[in-house]
């Protein structure tokens, strides 16, 4: 996927999404009657007060986009960050498409600042210009020689606030092209020193999530699920459950995939659900163990790959001199995001229901809830709270947990507001997982220690297959979220073959944080690191000698660079090891060096992480900072220890207490250094996962201990 | 059961089934939605309120065995020394990501910082060990706990 954010392109985008345009709308009628705010496009609301309100058409699941896309507003219509407040937007495609997935309104593939950092200038500069033609006509000043500075018109004698000019400003038309302001003009946009919007809220208590959804009369559902995916109701006894207090009653959804328990509160529904006692249909349920996952992956890398990614097919292993292999495993892993799954349906006076969902790609329930409910979709509303947390996993190609809300809902009398409530548990046995992944790959060195031959072969289920994304990622076969970060990596890799091979489907799989860069990038960058040692060069000089003349290529070398100087590379305290790992995605390069002391027998106690990230312009800097610190930790938390493992189909895992998270004393500092850049905007809430974990590996190599199995206590390493 | 649970200074009337978590009760009964649910098995901390000054986790917290104790939760916490501190050191660091832990993470930074005024990197981590942030806002809330100690000394 491609993302033009030249302003052409933002034009043709846009045009070609279907979305209204921006600029010239002329949104007479958009002000409410007797309202004391005006919408000036789908973007932008300003109050007669002059505060004005970005619309936010990307959820906020912590990633920043809410105080970044109002970064963008504020910039160019001219007032501080105080002045300016952010709703989300309604679910509507036509005007709040992800530019990056064409008609879908959602967030995911780290795109929400790259696909709105032209749109959401120009909607902001479209603005401007509106409240400075009306402020012209208003003072016979000339618009050119007008500004807004800090919410004040100033260039007319006295500064006049801008929202006394807002209600003239509806009335006119938006400039075709309006100005944007030009990167010298910034303030804010690159301003270290701008804070998150949500930080305040988030810490008083007052920020509102999914969770704290409490409509009046609203009932709590909690569905018993089958043991095993595939499973299904044959029937229930819900006699224990009519003793819990609070207690509405049992009923097995429409599609018989699980019984609804319905209750006056929360908790008990969770007792009322404990104590109902289901019979399962598990004749079409899964039942295999984990073991036998791994084994069916194992064997597939040493049959005949099913595609071949890069046809260079053999490698010319024959040409070498040394060959180095290793295989890797990467298991299963839940996304077990903070806040668990929930959603609230409601039925409205129209006829039609509202949704209330940290909803991450509201296309998907939207049209869901049209069908369940057999509505028009403009009576379908949704209501786009706060997330706590996500990973990928609220944006489901079938709207699996609002489909459950819905089907919950549909078969009441509808009168009173249904909130569907998963508990830790549900989501840890939930599916949805990071499939597992196997890897091979023996690299070809010649007698001088140069790359001669790269053979890779992976194997693992491919998540879009059989999804509505398949047409959109899947070309000639191949599972391009299978093999990104290997066939396309910016290296140039001489000999390098790459083979994909699908293996069955085990339980259902889904994107998590970086999708097939949580483990091609692990793959590439530990086998650099052997090939290198093998080689007796220097890990960073070694890869830069892979690292080209294209511009990903200098990109990927200038982070690796950084990384090594800001990390001090080569000369760690005494006591600790280093590994380094480079990796691109989402558009975006990120270097990392992970230092370690102690060794997998005595313990390994991540000291420091320095990290170097070029992602393009850098709207909001600290949030870039917090967004590697994040994704270290998540990408580092989960190579440590943690896995999902299915008995006979079942899960294993219930809770933290045995999918253990990162905790604080897990690392000791994380260091961000970000390269000045005038590339258009790229991803960063995913990309600063893929290279900790294998930076993570290559210094514990240096303790000399290999992980090819994760997480890694799986394969002999301790931990502090 | 009828209990009266004093809440934040203020004495709430409530009726809850023997044994219901403090949690529910806050959330369900109060919409008291400050204090999060995330685990419901004392793992994660995103539950923790002070009971008599002390962080407790919530949901395995039976509201009766805490009626006539004082109780406080997020929403009154920037009342205290300690939780203004807190709160300005957690915006002037931007410590929150997605946030929803970040109730349970302040709770227990007061109570340290209540005990312990100045602590060092160690008794950070182990006090902070039981709070969970799946966003990995780690270093924040640690220097965010440096940085409320340094407000509080003035
Ligand atoms: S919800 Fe209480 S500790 Fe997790
Ligand atoms: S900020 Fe998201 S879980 Fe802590």
């Amino acid at each position: 996927m491609t993302l033009n954010t030249s302003r052409r392109g933002f034009l043709k985008g846009a045009a070609a999404a279907g979305a209204v345009l921006v600029v010239g709308l002329k949104p007479n009628g958009a002000l409410a009657a007797g309202g004391s705010t005006a919408q000036i496009n789908p973007f932008v609301k300003i109050g007669a007060d002059g505060r004005v309100i970005a619309i936010i058409k990307h959820f906020e699941k912590g990633q920043g986009p809410a105080t970044g896309l109002s970064t963008l507003i504020a910039e160019e219509i001219g007032v501080t960050m105080d002045q300016i407040d952010y709703e989300f937007a309604p679910s509507n495609p036509e005007l709040y498409a992800n530019l990056a997935f064409g008609q879908i309104q959602g967030t995911g593939g780290s795109t929400a600042m790259a696909n709105s950092f032209m749109q959401y200038r120009t909607a902001g500069a479209a603005a401007r210009a509106v409240i400075l033609d009306a402020a012209a006509q208003a003072t016979g000043v000339d618009a050119g020689t007008l500004d807004i500075v800090d919410g004040m018109v100033t260039g007319a004698g006295t500064p006049m606030p801008l929202g006394d000019f807002v209600a003239a400003a509806t009335e006119l038309e938006a400039p075709a092209e309006p100005t944007l302001k030009t990167p010298d003009q910034w303030r804010l946009i690159g301003n270290p020193d701008i804070r998150r919007l949500d930080s305040k809220i988030k810490g008083d208590g007052t920020a509102m999530y999914a969770m704290d959804v409490y409509l009046p009369n609203q009932m709590i559902a909690m569905l018993a699920r089958p043991p095993q995916q595939g499973g299904l109701v044959a029937g229930f006894d819900d006699s224990a459950a009519r003793e819990v207090k609070g207690f509405i009653r049992a009923a097995t959804l429409p599609n018989n995939a699980a019984v609804a328990v319905y209750a006056e509160n929360t908790w008990a529904a969770m007792q009322a659900r404990e104590a109902l006692s289901v019979e399962w249909d598990l004749s079409n349920a899964e039942t295999r163990d984990s073991t036998q996952i791994k084994a069916e992956i194992m064997a597939a890398l040493d049959a005949d790959a099913e595609y071949n990614v890069l046809k260079n097919d053999p490698a010319p292993m024959d040409q070498a001199a040394q060959v180095i292999e290793q295989t890797f495993y990467f298991p299963l892993l839940a996304h077990a995001a903070m806040e668990p799954l929930n959603c609230t349906i409601e039925a409205n006076e129209d006829g039609g229901v509202t949704l209330h969902d940290g909803a991450q790609m509201p296309t998907g329930p939207h049209m869901a809830m049209a069908q369940i409910f057999d509505l028009p979709m403009d009576k379908v509303r949704i209501n786009t709270m706060l997330a706590g947390g996500s990973f990928g996993r609220r944006a489901t190609p079938t709207a699996d947990y609002q489909v459950e809300a819905a089907l919950a809902f549909v078969i009441t009398d509808r009168t009173r507001p249904v909130k569907l409530v998963w508990s830790r548990e549900d989501d840890m046995r939930g599916g949805y997982y990071r499939p597992a992944f196997g890897h091979k790959v023996r690299v070809g060195l010649s007698d001088t220690g140069d790359i001669v031959a790269w053979d890779h072969r992976i194997a693992g289920q491919s998540i879009m297959k059989g999804t509505a994304f398949e047409a959109f990622a899947v070309h000639d076969g191949v599972d391009h979220s299978s093999v990104e970060g290997t066939a396309d990596t910016p290296y140039t890799i001489p000999g390098m073959h790459v083979g994909l091979t699908d293996t069955k489907k085990a339980t259902s799989t889904l994107w998590w944080r970086s999708v097939g860069h949580t483990h091609t990038a692990h793959a590439m960058e530990v086998m650099m690191d052997m090939a290198a040692r093998a080689a007796g060069r220097d890990p960073v000089e070694f890869r830069l000698a892979y690292l080209g003349d294209s511009t990903d290529a200098k990109r990927k070398a200038g982070v690796l660079k950084l990384a090594a100087e800001k990390g001090n590379w080569g000369n760690a305290p005494a006591g600790r090891t280093q590994g380094i790992a480079v990796h691109k995605s989402f558009g975006s390069f990120v270097a990392e060096v992970v230092e370690v002391s102690g060794t997998a027998d005595t313990g390994i106690q991540i000291e420091k992480v320095t990290c170097a990230v070029d992602c393009g312009i850098a709207v909001n800097p600290d949030v870039i900072k917090a967004q590697i610190e994040g994704g270290v930790g998540y990408g580092l938390g989960h190579v440590m220890r943690d896995e999902i493992t299915l008995t006979g189909g079942v899960v294993d895992q219930y809770n933290f207490p045995d999918y253990e998270p990162l905790r604080m004393r897990d690392i000791g500092a994380i260091e961000t250094h970000i390269v000045a850049s005038a590339e258009p905007p790229t991803g960063i809430g995913e990309p600063g996962t893929p290279p900790a974990a294998p930076a993570l590996a290559n210094a514990i190599a240096q303790t000399g201990t290999i992980v090819g199995v994760l997480p890694m206590i799986n394969d002999g390493v301790e931990f502090a | 059961m009828s209990l009266v649970l004093k809440l934040n200074g203020v004495e709430h009337t409530v009726d809850a089934e023997p044994g219901t978590p403090l949690l529910w009760v806050l959330r369900d009964e109060l919409q008291m939605t400050g204090t999060k649910f995330g685990c419901g098995v004392a793992s994660c901390g995103a539950c923790t309120v002070h009971v008599d000054g002390f962080p407790m986790r919530s949901c395995i917290t039976a509201a009766e065995d805490v009626a006539g104790a004082e109780i406080t939760t997020i929403e009154a916490i920037g009342a205290t020394k300690e939780g203004a501190a807190i709160q300005q050191a957690w915006e002037e660091l931007d410590v929150v990501q997605c946030g929803y832990c970040q109730s349970g993470q302040i709770m227990s930074a007061v109570g340290l910082l209540t005990e312990n005024p100045k602590p060092s990197v160690g008794d950070i981590h182990d006090y902070m060990d039981g709070n969970a942030c799946r966003c990995a806002t780690y270093q924040r809330i640690r220097a965010g706990i440096q940085r409320a100690s340094e407000i509080m000394e003035g």
